[in-house]
């Protein structure tokens, strides 16, 4: 039998593949490429994984060469280890606690292609509706947080009508509300600050999310460990919430949709008004929240705290591969990018560089996020 | 419209007659940094009380963000254009508001500069203010002297006001310094000290939140941290939820200045150990008086003694006097607070 004959053996030879879109040649890079389209979280994952061990490396080069056992103690006169302490950790994770809260409500609007300028000013107003409404008016501390609760609430479902049944663009809204929101803030509180120690003999549930949850480490007394607070749990358990809401129900897909193409997704049978004003309302909610969270770590209610959460928060997000154009990123990546200002933050600080470092190298790392994201959204066309 | 127009403007002059019939034809301007901040609310009270006695006209500005520069000039020249006889100024950029400080005092006003100089100080007719300096020095000796032998171990964390090192900030940073009895090196700037009792220096913006922020990273960097200069009371609230955060709220001494009405409260609660405490209504006061000597007979204000300003006081709050360091108590300090 010739071999032409034996179509058994050819079938066996023969390519298994159905048809397929030409992938084109692809090396490491471009594997990294599409590999990044599908984790966008990844590029900020990484740059945070990176910056620990290298600022841990040049702050406590002395502690760990005397671990290690290559030098003596009197050569280098100090062997506490400052950047990888329990302390130190915590610090950060307090430090980037506001930031990933408010984060949290800025990835939400920007995954709908939108942006959210009045989230600091709402984060505020809150707060401070949240602390007069208590000591101004004598209201029940939990109808006072309600309140402020509700306040921000409203302020976010009226940033939504204004931008999905208004039509208005989302950037001049919110900085409309931005301003609105701030004078209101002056004007209602007098500029006055309720101080920390009325709060904890009057209302300590104002200061709930500043409150210890779990000490790790430290001495009996839980002197030298790392506290974390009710809000850092808060933050942590808000974006695990969240995470799952946009992957696996119904609600959080139509958020990616929208932002992705609100008019295919209407041509689908999404609602786009009413997911964007839901979208805008849990943002002014989230917000509020992070005014309850901003009590706790200030200790107390002030009107003049909180001025540049907008664009830290935007920062966190876009540091974090989530992308401006809408309908791309993971809420995971606002966290880990506001997990890397954070550690920037207190690493340049500890290594003793003047505080303007850190804003050049913040700048630095947004401009090379957005041109990762330029670069991912070519896999996409 | 234009008949609302019209009828608007008609009003305005009619109200503006009706100001210079009230008065002595004597307007007076204050321009404030912000009018959100409590003590510059306080500053405006002071001014508006001492207006209203002597029969002057005051018109108030401020601007909308402490730095808003554009419109602490716009207002210079209004009060130019309202033909004002002088004006109290408390500057948010202190050189570049020198050229339209000259303008007015070319066009015959009197300019004087309340709680922060112009640099060149001797740009303005005048300057009422705090001796920051001796605010600062209060502090340090109180401080140096409450610790008695264990200042010569200390360990010291700077909470300063911002990286662009303000007047005002230095010079409270290095009169705490020299009061404390450390080498400042140059004067003029903070940070460049070699005494290693000093821990390191942040900067707070003056808020709650940069004081934590910053007090956290200094423990950080030395948790054994004993003595806390603060460059006003909210960054000392805010270093002390920072130093409570990690257990250490009773065994450090938190010093600050201002005598804002909250900080009092918290020397009373045991937060802050010992606050130089300033007094911005009789600042107001004061320059309103100046300008109606000026507009009645062309005097000027003559600086204090010593001094190439007018000292408006400054006192030591404390619940713990310190020997050999003058103070006033809590009570007394309550009474005198601002905001």
């Amino acid at each position: 039998m010739s071999p032409q004959d034996n179509y058994e053996a050819v079938v066996a030879n023969a390519s298994d593949k159905v048809a397929e879109f030409d992938q084109g040649p692809k090396g490491f890079i471009g594997r990294f490429q599409s590999l990044l389209h599908r984790f966008p979280a990844a590029v900020s994952l990484i740059v945070l994984l990176v910056a620990i061990p290298v600022f841990g490396l040049l702050i406590d080069r002395e502690p760990i060469m005397y671990s290690l056992g290559l030098v003596d103690l009197e050569d280098i006169g100090n062997s506490r280890y400052r950047f990888f302490s329990l302390r130190t950790l915590s610090f950060i994770l307090e430090q980037v606690m506001i930031v990933g809260i408010v984060g949290a409500a800025q990835a939400l609007v920007i995954l709908t292609a939108g942006i959210d300028l009045s989230v600091g000013a709402i984060m505020v107003l809150s707060s401070v509706v949240m602390g007069q409404f208590t000591f101004r008016y004598g209201l029940p501390v939990e109808v006072a947080i309600l309140c402020g609760l509700v306040c921000g609430g409203l302020i976010g479902s009226l940033n939504g009508w204004l931008v999905a049944v208004m039509k208005l663009p989302p950037f001049i809204v919110t900085l409309g509300m931005w301003q609105i929101v701030l004078a209101a803030n002056f004007l209602y509180s007098a500029n006055e600050t309720i101080r920390s120690q009325d709060i904890s003999a009057d209302a300590p549930l104002l200061q709930f999310f500043g409150q210890t949850a779990m000490t790790i480490g430290g001495d009996e007394s839980g002197r030298g460990g790392a506290n974390f607070t009710y809000g850092v749990l808060f933050m942590i358990l808000l974006v695990i919430i969240l995470a799952y809401a946009l992957r696996q129900t119904a609600w959080g897909r139509h958020v990616y949709a929208v932002g992705d193409d609100p008019e295919a997704a209407e041509l689908s049978g999404v609602n786009v008004k009413k997911i964007l004003i839901s979208v805008y309302a849990l943002s002014g909610l989230i917000c509020a929240f992070a005014g309850w969270a901003l009590i706790g770590r200030i200790g107390s209610v002030s009107p003049t705290s909180g001025q540049l959460a907008n664009i830290d928060s935007i920062t966190a997000v876009v540091i974090g591969g989530i992308s401006l154009f809408g309908g791309r990123g993971s809420i995971l990546g606002m966290i880990f990018g506001a997990f890397i200002v954070g550690v920037f933050t207190m690493g340049l600080r500890l290594l003793g560089a003047d505080a303007q470092w850190t804003y050049l190298l913040i700048g630095a790392l947004i401009i090379a996020a957005v041109a990762v994201d330029q670069w991912i959204r070519k896999v996409a066309s | 419209m234009k008949k609302l127009l019209a009828s608007s403007a008609l009003a305005i002059v009619a109200m503006s007659g009706a100001a210079f019939a009230g008065g002595h034809g004597t307007t007076a301007c204050l321009i404030t940094k912000t009018d959100t901040n409590p003590f510059f609310v306080k500053m405006r009270e002071g001014a508006t009380a001492a207006a209203e006695e002597l029969g002057i006209n005051l018109l108030t500005f401020a601007g909308r963000v402490d730095g808003d520069h554009e419109t602490q000039v716009a207002a210079i020249e209004t009060c130019i254009a309202e033909g004002a006889s002088g004006i109290l100024l408390a500057a948010s950029d202190t050189s570049s508001i020198v050229p339209a400080v000259m303008e007015a005092r070319d066009a015959g006003l009197v300019v004087i500069a309340l709680d922060t100089p112009l640099s060149p100080i001797d740009a303005a007719d005048a300057t009422f203010a705090t001796d920051n300096f001796l605010a600062g020095e209060l502090i340090g000796q109180w401080a140096a002297a409450t610790m008695g032998d264990a200042a010569a171990d200390a360990k010291i964390a700077m909470l300063d006001l911002a990286v662009s090192q303000p007047t005002v900030g230095v010079l409270r940073d290095q009169g705490f310094l020299t009061g404390f009895g450390i080498d400042v090196m140059d004067p003029t700037r903070w940070g460049d000290e070699t005494d290693p009792r000093i821990v390191g220096n942040e900067v707070t913006a003056g808020n709650e939140e940069g004081g934590r922020t910053a007090m956290e990273a200094l423990l950080a960097v030395e948790p054994e941290i004993n003595v806390v200069y603060t460059i006003n009371e909210p960054a000392a609230a805010g270093a002390y939820e920072a130093l409570k955060s990690v257990g250490r709220e009773n065994d450090v001494l938190i010093v600050s200045v201002d005598g804002g009405c909250p900080g009092v409260q918290n020397v009373a609660d045991g937060v802050i150990g010992a606050t130089s405490q300033q007094y911005p209504l009789l600042m107001a006061a004061l320059g309103i008086e100046a300008i109606a000597a000026f507009a009645a007979d062309g005097t000027l204000p003559a600086p204090t003694e010593g001094k190439d300003f007018f000292d408006t006081g400054v006192a030591l709050v404390t619940a713990n006097p310190a020997e050999g360091v003058d103070s006033i108590d809590v009570a007394e300090g309550m009474a005198l607070c601002w905001g």
